[in-house]
């Protein structure tokens, strides 16, 4: 039997008295499109945090296909197939677009230990990187500077950044926040393309392009999973209706 | 490296070979010593500060560890070369234990422990007379003899301080165009987005840490050496400070900046002291001055006027070019 992509088992935060998520499970299967949704301060955003390692959960269990992430750091998840985008953009704003992708690959290889080959020596990174951002539409702006660059490139370079370490998992948090209806439907048609060897767990508000994105919905509210199923199964029940959609 | 670069590089390394023999004065080509001495605490202070984002205030420690041990193993009857490769790894070794401690804690927290730690070893200094001498110092019996060269002589100090602060600063130079110098500054500006990215930030920063106390380290044996003594005054909080403020002043963010700010910081202190007896007023204006108008400091910022001037000739140069011909 295939071991799920991610596994997650009574997982608990709280910050203080406040509790951030509430015993917490949810199982993705490999290749699966996943939708967290949920109204602001559900704990979205939490949970990704508790599954990156950003955060530490009290209680809980994080697998990925099958191995046990608790416990371990950021750096050993994302070495183990884990990948996320950021709600709020977090990139190297005075860098390069390539250079930001080359950060990202360097992540994932050891030449980043190394204090004297000199880093534009390594074409391979280079064209890596390129093509990353091929991938997504930005490789005539590989040299130009994050700074200088409009809001809907610069997710779409956070999504380059993260395709780029070939995950196995990927987050996306709110991947379409902030951004016009013209580059909404360029970033759909990227996650269109993302191959079925990747599987997606995705935080998003915009509802049209996430219940087109899913295959299956995960509901939370104030911390817990109140509604799980497939795209009918849960924009029929009525908890969605009264926590969510609204009627 | 760019054209530009390179020719700049060969008159600066043309003009450094030069200072003896166009300067002659024994008391300035000393001082040239110094400059580059502390040029290389600054560079090695950079590469934590600039490259890192790591404030440190405990660096002159490494004066008090790397110095007080070479000292001490020579007088013990150590030959000179034992003696500084054994105070360089004994100095190294107490940077990675320093790492370890003021790692542990980020921004404020991470200064006040670097101080802490650059206070303990002045104290201890200080205070452990059988050991260090306490307030009266130790004394080095002589300077060493690179095969077999007599360092005696003020050019002759000079060109081997010129040639450990080359060799330093081809290194760092490299460290900052490497892959794990492009860590290092993506750990400065996102450490949480280089966590995600599969980098250990808390691991690049504290073999950072380490390489810079080796640096340091390597810049106290050369004080050591020039000055043949050692003694507590030289390693308190305003010798860290100094040498926090020589990178500051000449733009951290650069190669050559804490070398430009070790050399005025050093001037001031020896030369304009002997005319000005309110020196450390001046240095204090100087500083002021330029972190209104450089805010980055003095190599950055004359960088980015040469930038805008270069930008202001652009056009007219175009302008004139598009002109007809009368």
């Amino acid at each position: 039997m295939t071991a799920p992509a991610l596994e997650i088992a009574g997982l608990n935060k709280r910050f203080g008295g406040l509790p951030a998520t509430k015993n917490v499970s949810l199982t993705v299967m490999p290749g699966e499109r996943r939708l967290i949704i949920g109204p602001n301060g559900a704990g979205k955003t939490t949970l990704f945090n508790l599954v990156t390692g950003d955060l530490s959960a009290d209680s809980g269990s994080v697998k990925l296909f099958g191995q046990e992430l608790m416990g371990m750091r950021t750096p050993e998840r994302v070495h183990r197939g884990l990948a996320r985008t950021y709600q709020i953009l977090t990139l190297f704003p005075r860098e390069k677009l390539v250079h930001n992708v080359v950060l990202a690959l360097l992540g994932l290889d050891k030449l980043r230990w190394n204090p004297w080959a000199v880093l534009t020596g390594h074409r391979h990174l280079y064209d890596q990187a390129r093509e990353a951002l091929a991938q997504v539409g930005l490789a005539a702006s590989a040299e130009r500077v994050v700074a200088e660059t409009s809001y809907g490139e610069r997710r779409r370079l956070e999504l380059a950044m993260a395709l780029a370490q070939k995950p196995k998992v990927l987050l996306l948090d709110e991947p379409l926040a902030g951004l016009s209806q013209g580059e909404r439907q360029t970033v759909r048609e990227l996650l269109g393309k993302v191959p079925r060897d990747v599987t997606i767990v995705m935080i998003e508000h915009d509802m049209d392009t996430a219940l087109g994105f899913a295959e299956r919905i995960t509901l939370l509210h104030y911390g817990e999973v109140i509604v799980e199923g497939t795209r009918a199964e849960v924009v029929a029940d009525r908890r969605t209706r009264e926590v969510y959609l609204g009627d | 490296m760019t054209r530009w670069n390179a020719i700049w590089l060969a008159i600066v390394a043309a003009l450094l070979i030069a200072v003896p023999t166009v300067i002659g004065n024994e008391f300035y080509v000393n001082m040239a010593s110094q400059v580059l001495i502390y040029a290389l605490f600054a560079l090695s202070i950079n590469m934590m500060l600039g490259y890192g984002g790591m404030v440190s205030l405990g660096h002159a420690g490494y004066l008090g560890l790397a110095g007080y041990a070479c000292i001490l193993l020579t007088i013990n009857g150590f030959d000179q070369l034992s003696a500084a490769i054994l105070a360089l790894a004994f100095s190294t070794v107490m940077a990675g234990f320093f790492g370890m401690l003021s790692l542990r804690a980020p921004g404020l927290g991470f200064i006040m422990i670097t101080l802490a730690l650059g206070q303990i070893v002045w104290g201890i200094a200080y205070r452990a007379n059988d050991l260090t001498g306490g307030d009266n110092g130790l004394r080095l019996p002589a300077r060493p003899m690179p095969f077999g060269i007599d360092l005696n002589s003020a050019p002759r100090f000079y060109y081997f301080a010129l040639a450990v602060v080359a060799v330093a600063l081809f290194f760092i130079w490299r460290f900052s165009r490497s892959p794990f110098g492009a860590s290092l500054m993506g750990a400065r500006d996102q450490p949480r987005r280089m966590s995600m990215l599969g980098h250990n930030v808390w691991l690049i920063r504290w073999l950072t840490f380490v390489l810079a106390g080796f640096w340091g380290s390597v810049a106290s044996l050369l004080f050591v050496y020039y000055n043949l003594f050692l003694s507590p005054h030289a390693l308190g909080l305003q010798q860290s400070a100094e040498i926090l403020l020589m990178a500051i002043l000449g733009g951290a963010s650069s190669l050559a900046g804490p070398i430009v700010g070790a050399a005025i910081i050093t001037l001031v202190k020896n030369v304009i002291s002997s005319y000005v007896e309110r020196w450390n007023t001046l240095l204090g204006a100087i500083f002021v001055i330029v972190i209104i108008f450089m805010p980055y400091g003095l190599v950055p910022g004359c960088r980015e006027l040469w930038r805008r001037i270069a930008q202001r000739r652009k056009p007219s140069a175009s302008k004139a070019a598009s002109e007809p011909a009368a």
